[in-house]
């Protein structure tokens, strides 16, 4: 075999056993971890697809902000997942089901099949290649499809908003300023002159 | 050797898994969103698959975009999570649907 097959077989084997483990693993830090080595193993598969932007794009996203806060919020709630992760076995004949149903269903990819007439024609971002894979996606990205990327902008701006929103709460006890009431304070109600006898306090 | 058959067919079984994970987690809702970003990547590599042996990149900017959802929709649900169990002190989401007192 060659290195490219097998290189191909080790990182989809390793994939998938990531992702089960994932679904399965008890402990949940577990399960952040067997995630990563799926999306590191997917990355592994991108790059041998010649997509070797997106493979470190996953990397950079997936791995090193959703898992990490993933691994966050696993470890900031303070939650008993033993008593939780005892219902499992309950669910798992219907979820066997579903997926070897499903399974069955997706496994039409291994059949006969072949492109639609239309499909080499309808294709719409053709590229050279002498190109790496950078520089054509950064040809389209900011030309042709300048307003998705605006909008997918957007949408990280709002789901900041909404992180924040959701999660931010104001602590009684702090001492904080508050610039309105500085502003708008009279000065002459600030000061108080009082006449003090010699020999007398306040 | 390796065509895009084996490409999709490890999509799909990674679907499936991720599918598998939504059934079988009902109560750790971490373990859900964890399987929702299984069923994006399969997507995912489904998209590249097709981008590269099609020699057409608009798989791979789909990806692109797909990525940035899926990252958005991670840091909201878990912000929910929290503020969640910040009210509750626990996560277990089955019982979210029963009016208190």
């Amino acid at each position: 075999m060659s290195i490219f097959v097998s290189a191909f077989y080790l990182f989809s084997l390793s994939a998938i056993a990531g992702g089960l483990m994932t679904v399965i693993s008890r402990n949940p830090v577990h399960s952040v971890l067997w995630l990563i080595l799926a999306f590191l193993s997917s990355a592994g598969l991108f790059v041998l697809l010649g997509a070797e932007f997106l493979a470190m794009l996953l990397i950079i996203v997936y791995v090193g902000a959703v898992a990490v806060l993933f691994l966050f919020v696993v470890m900031m709630l303070d939650v008993d997942f033993s008593t939780l992760k005892a219902e499992m076995a309950s669910y798992l004949p219907l979820a066997l089901l579903i997926g070897v149903v499903l399974i069955m269903q997706l496994s039409v990819a291994f059949g006969v099949w072949s492109y639609a007439d239309t499909a080499l024609s309808s294709r719409e971002a053709l590229t050279n290649s002498t190109d790496h894979n950078t520089h054509a996606i950064g040809m389209i990205l900011y030309d042709k499809y300048f307003i998705l990327f605006q909008l997918a902008g957007l949408i990280l701006l709002v789901s900041m908003i909404g992180a924040i929103v959701l999660t931010l709460r104001h602590r009684k006890n702090v001492k904080r300023q508050d610039i309105l009431s500085q502003i708008y304070r009279d000065p002459n109600k600030s000061l108080e002159v009082i006449d003090v006898k010699p020999g007398q306090g306040l | 050797m390796i065509g895009i058959e084996h490409y999709l067919t490890t999509a799909s079984i990674l679907f499936v898994i991720g599918i598998f994970g939504l059934f079988l987690n009902r109560k750790n809702v971490i373990i859900l969103l964890m399987s929702i970003e299984l069923m994006l990547l399969a997507v995912n590599i489904n998209l590249v698959a097709f981008s590269s042996y099609l020699d057409d990149l608009v798989g791979q900017v789909f990806t692109i975009f797909i990525l940035t959802v899926a990252a958005a929709e991670a840091a909201i649900g878990l912000a929910i999570i929290v503020s969640f169990f910040r009210n509750r002190g626990t996560i277990a989401v089955e019982d979210v649907n029963m009016m208190k007192g």
